[in-house]
């Protein structure tokens, strides 16, 4: 069903007008995957349908208060626990910029390639909802901190590790802002219950431009996204807690013709899900303008259990956000070395390039040097960041064994990791230690052992009873005959045997 | 005799031991309720205010008061939150309630031992340039009650034309100027967002200061307009509100608006030679609606300076005359945010519509907040539309650019400190003042002082003169930024050549015998 190969719908669109593409009756699977560029037609069969996708990805700042007030952020506090008078919203409160949501926000936009605006503004953004206690967010919405980045991402073509394309998408601009409170509704009791614990909280908004194509690339977009954060500590940016929302817009249209109305999906809580939504959506506005329908510019939530989109109940109509400057927060100034004046109290200003060197290493890095070090394929070191700790689980092996990097990564990914997925346990949670799978290593390096027992060690070492893979292949009496004399013996045994009979 | 001192000489008593805390709180309080018919107090607190003197007095007896400020009865205008005390800003929205915090300058003023007696009455949400606007009626000009208004404008018989010839405060702060001007208090706290302390200050005849924007903390006022808000400081002489402006200016960590360095108290100087002093008189002050009798004043105001050997020269700054339409357009855009967090939720009034949430929001809004209010948070709303914002909003921006930029310029060529004066006219009686509607007067009453806050300059009135009717008439001196010290020693050289003559409350003597004492004073005519 895969008509284009990746980044296809682009050169489609500099050509100008594709002629009319081989007519695919019948062929609707939305054709998603990495190479996907452009969906064949359908029912018309004129031309190839392009989808268009964006993302606004709302990353929470990991920080321990929050970006305009001293309360501390944490997830699942009781109710209303963590409510300063400013979240509250109190008459006469004002907004006091943390800096470490700045520099956290600082850090990320350099991570993504972004220019840093060295003066950037607070905007107040109103609308009345009751988890906005002020009627009003502040938010970057004239000059944000960060604009102008990238972020590349790989994924594999048709599922095949073996086959990884590295993709960009542009990041149109990081911006500061505060998040809500929770509002949950009783219906039965036709009730409103607030909780402003997250009422205020900081928040990143990356915006990425419309440069993907279909929900694998954006999932794996959003999962680069993700690593980065979490390597960076700018945010903890686990989506099941809700520290990083995804928005989808989505829109279809013809190569060489203008983009098409578009769609903001949101409600989607994993990656998973965001394949899924991406993928439906562009599926279902193909189908609605090939039945000669149109798309309304309109939010749709996904759900998960229907696995589609739904239009959402407006909040309050057609928004007006009547944005203003915040006149309560001067403009946010940054310095860099260059620009840094000599008598700053240096707790006081936020230096681009102290943050700047202080980077630790970014996934794609860290991926490089895996790579490099060790002579692991690149898609290994691809399934070693992915899953939290598997690096680290991996390089300690390695430091403990005498087995080679490039088996021991075998022994990691096809055994540990596919162990660790079926049980559904993460890497830190393992009951092998990499000490231990260190020491069964070294047997199996040391001839001690033959693959097979060694497998049949680890079956052991999984119950997680506390022996050594010694004692185990002791107790089973799996270790390997190195002594010729006593080979001698056994196969002499076997013979006799055989004469015997 | 002693609550007619200033507040320097009556702090000089305190330390001298003739008079404790204690009996200065009870005669401030004893005062107000004979006074209460002006209506200058929302909340009184008694109980709260006798306890600070007694604390006060404890110090005092150890020897060891926290300083000039330490057993002053002071007064807070009711947009100021103060734990424990009913935060009203005369709203309906805000009836009964008890913030859980104090404004900085108010914590500022307890901490340096001064004796809170109450919150002071204001126009709803500080809308407003009469005092008249505020859900717990309008304020009563203490000078309707003196033997100089009585003597040149009231028919002396009739007692139902005195009643209706009450004169207002002006406005916003109409409470903590009365308050002053009553001898109620020695000190109070106003707001000035567009002459919302200067104002009543001159109708009142006592010195209004609003400092340079960001010299004082903002946090824990209620704001009107957050870009213009001035803690403003009510007293009854110069010197009195340079030891106010001195225990209150200076960066506070929970308003990001306010300076960084410290501020330096200071002394005022005895200016004794004015001959260096270059003072500009901006022509556009001469505006439509000027009274001839101050525009009389203010010209010998010059005089005076010009005789005592300093250079007086004419000014211009051009874009004053776009400032009443410009600070519309800000106020009102500001005044629409800042309205939105009243929604009956967290605090405040709520209404009992409970149909929906929306409903709720709608409902509470239409019952807490007044007609003022409300026709300010529509059109502010309108102007920050999307399809506005630029037509408006930014234009009004602009404009506020410019008429700053006038007064940089006019420094900017040697001038040290503007002559303007602070109202149009003396103080309207109130059935004349309520026939205008608050929108009109609040563009009319506003246009000498708004200017200061565009550019959040300094200024400062000073009581000059009586009118032909007996009201007082100011003066307002406008300084360059952050140079207060400048502004406040010429204020005081000319409060002290102009000898304003002291109220002479003949009202209240009927009802608190001994507290005025006739003094006779020369006055500048």
């Amino acid at each position: 069903a895969v008509r284009a190969c990746g980044g296809a719908w682009r050169r489609t669109w500099q050509r100008g007008a594709l002629g009319p593409g081989p007519a695919r009756r019948g062929q609707h699977a939305a054709a998603c995957n990495a190479r996907a560029g452009a969906v064949p037609a359908g029912k018309s069969g004129l031309a190839p349908w392009m989808p268009v996708v964006g993302l606004e990805i709302h990353a929470q700042i990991s920080s321990n208060s929050k970006l305009f007030s001293g309360s501390q952020v944490q997830f699942a506090a009781p109710p209303n626990s963590l409510v300063s008078f400013f979240d509250a919203s109190l008459p006469g409160t004002l907004p006091v910029l943390n800096r470490r949501c700045v520099e956290a926000a600082v850090m990320t936009g350099l991570a993504l390639n972004c220019s840093i605006n060295k003066k950037s503004l607070f905007d107040r953004k109103h609308y009345f909802y009751a988890d906005l206690p002020a009627g009003y967010q502040i938010t970057q919405q004239r000059v944000p901190i960060a604009v102008n980045g990238s972020l590349s991402y790989s994924l594999c073509i048709d599922n095949k590790m073996s086959q990884m394309v590295t993709k960009t998408v542009r990041i149109k601009q990081i911006q500061l802002e505060q998040d809500s409170g929770k509002s949950l509704h009783d219906d039965t009791r036709s009730q409103t219950l607030v909780d402003l614990n997250r009422a205020g909280v900081g928040l990143m908004e990356v915006v990425m431009e419309p440069d993907m194509c279909c929900g694998e690339e954006a999932a794996a977009a959003v999962r680069e996204l993700q690593l980065i954060l979490q390597t960076l500590g700018s945010s903890q940016a686990v989506m099941a807690e809700g520290q990083l929302r995804v928005d989808a817009n989505v829109s279809v249209h013809h190569p060489g013709e203008p983009y098409g109305v578009r769609t903001e999906v949101k409600n989607i809580n994993s990656i998973r899900f965001l394949a899924k939504a991406v993928d439906y959506e562009i599926q279902r506005q193909i189908e609605e303008l090939e039945n000669g329908g149109t798309i309304l510019n309109e939010t749709r939530a996904f759900d998960s259990k229907l696995g589609c989109t739904v239009p959402m109940r407006d909040k309050e109509g057609k928004q007006d956000y009547r944005f203003m400057p915040e006149p309560n927060l001067p403009p946010l100034i940054l310095y860099d070395a260059k620009s840094l004046p000599a008598n700053m109290n240096h707790q006081q200003v936020v230096n681009i390039d102290w943050i700047h060197e202080r980077l630790p290493d970014l996934p794609s890095v860290k991926r490089a040097k895996l790579v490099e070090q060790y002579g692991i394929l690149p898609e290994h070191s691809f399934t070693l960041l992915n899953e939290d700790g598997l690096a680290e689980f991996f390089e300690n092996v390695v430091n403990q064994t005498q087995m080679k990097p490039k088996k021991v990564i075998g022994w990691i990914i096809n055994d540990l990791l596919s162990h660790l997925r079926q049980h559904s346990v993460t890497v830190k949670e393992s009951p092998v230690s990499s000490l231990l799978l260190a020491d069964l290593l070294n047997l199996l390096v040391k001839k001690d052992i033959s693959s097979t027992a060694a497998k049949q060690v680890l079956a052991e070492l999984w119950k997680g009873e506390g022996k050594t893979p010694l004692e185990i292949v002791k107790e089973k009496k799996l270790g390997l005959i190195q002594d010729e004399k006593e080979l001698e013996q056994i196969c002499q045994a076997v013979i006799d045997r055989q004469e015997n009979e | 005799a002693m609550l007619r001192a200033s507040l320097r000489q009556v702090s000089a008593a305190l330390k001298e031991g003739h008079v404790t805390p204690t009996e200065l709180c009870q005669r401030c309080l004893s005062l107000i309720k004979s006074t209460k018919f002006l209506n200058a107090y929302i909340t009184v607190a008694e109980e709260s205010a006798l306890k600070q003197a007694e604390e006060s007095e404890e110090r005092y007896r150890r020897g060891q008061p926290l300083g000039v400020l330490d057993g002053i009865p002071i007064a807070v205008k009711d947009n100021f939150n103060t734990a424990g005390i009913e935060t009203t800003c005369a709203s309906n929205m805000l009836k009964g309630y008890i913030s859980p915090y104090n404004a900085t300058v108010v914590q500022k003023l307890l901490d340096q031992g001064a004796v809170l007696l109450g919150k002071t009455n204001l126009d709803e949400f500080a809308m407003g340039s009469g005092s008249t606007d505020g859900v717990f009626g309008p304020v009563r000009n203490p000078w309707s009650y003196s033997r100089q208004y009585k003597e040149k404008s009231v028919p002396k018989s009739h007692s139902e034309d005195e009643e209706s010839n009450w004169v207002i405060t002006g406005g916003s702060s109409g409470g903590s100027a009365a308050a002053v001007s009553s001898f109620t208090c020695f000190a109070a706290l106003g707001s000035d967002t567009g002459g919302s302390t200067r104002n009543p200050a001159a109708h009142c005849g006592v010195v209004g200061l609003k400092p340079t924007y960001g010299l004082i903390s903002r946090h824990g006022l209620i704001p009107l307009v957050n870009s213009m808000d001035v803690p403003g400081i009510l007293t009854r002489c110069v010197d009195d509100a340079a030891v106010v402006l001195g225990s209150l200016a200076g960066h506070d960590p929970k308003d990001s608006t306010t300076i960084q360095e410290n501020f330096k108290p200071f002394e005022l100087p005895n200016l004794t030679d004015v001959s260096k002093l270059s003072i500009g008189i901006p022509k556009e002050y001469h505006a439509p609606g000027l009274s001839s009798e101050i525009l009389a004043l203010w010209s010998k105001a010059a005089d005076l300076f010009k005789n005592a050997g300093a250079k007086v020269i004419e000014v211009s700054l051009p874009h004053t005359r776009y400032s009443i339409v410009c600070y519309h357009v800000l106020c009102t855009a500001e005044v629409a945010s800042n309205m939105a967090r009243f929604d009956g939720l967290e605090y405040g009034h709520r209404s009992d519509m409970n149909k929906s949430t929306e409903s709720m929001y709608a409902a509470t809004r239409r019952e807490g907040f007044n007609d003022v209010v409300r026709g300010r948070i529509l059109s502010g709303n309108y102007f920050l539309l999307k399809q506005n914002y630029e037509n408006y909003f930014v234009k009004a921006q602009k404009v506020r650019r410019l008429i700053a930029n006038d007064f940089v310029k006019v420094f900017g060529n040697g001038v040290d400190i503007l002559l303007t004066p602070t109202t149009l006219s003396d103080a309207a009686p109130y059935m004349e003042f309520i026939k205008e509607d608050n929108r009109t007067r609040s563009a009319q009453d506003d246009i000498l002082t708004q200017a200061a806050n565009m550019a959040g300059l300094p200024a400062i009135n000073v009581p000059t003169a009586l009118s032909e009717r007996g009201l007082p008439v100011g003066l307002q001196f406008i300084g360059r930024s952050f140079q207060e010290k400048q502004l406040l020693t010429v204020a005081k050289w000319f409060e002290k050549q102009v000898k304003f003559p002291m109220i002479q409350l003949e009202e209240v003597k009927r009802h608190d015998h001994g507290v005025f004492r006739h003094q006779k004073s020369a006055s500048f005519s």
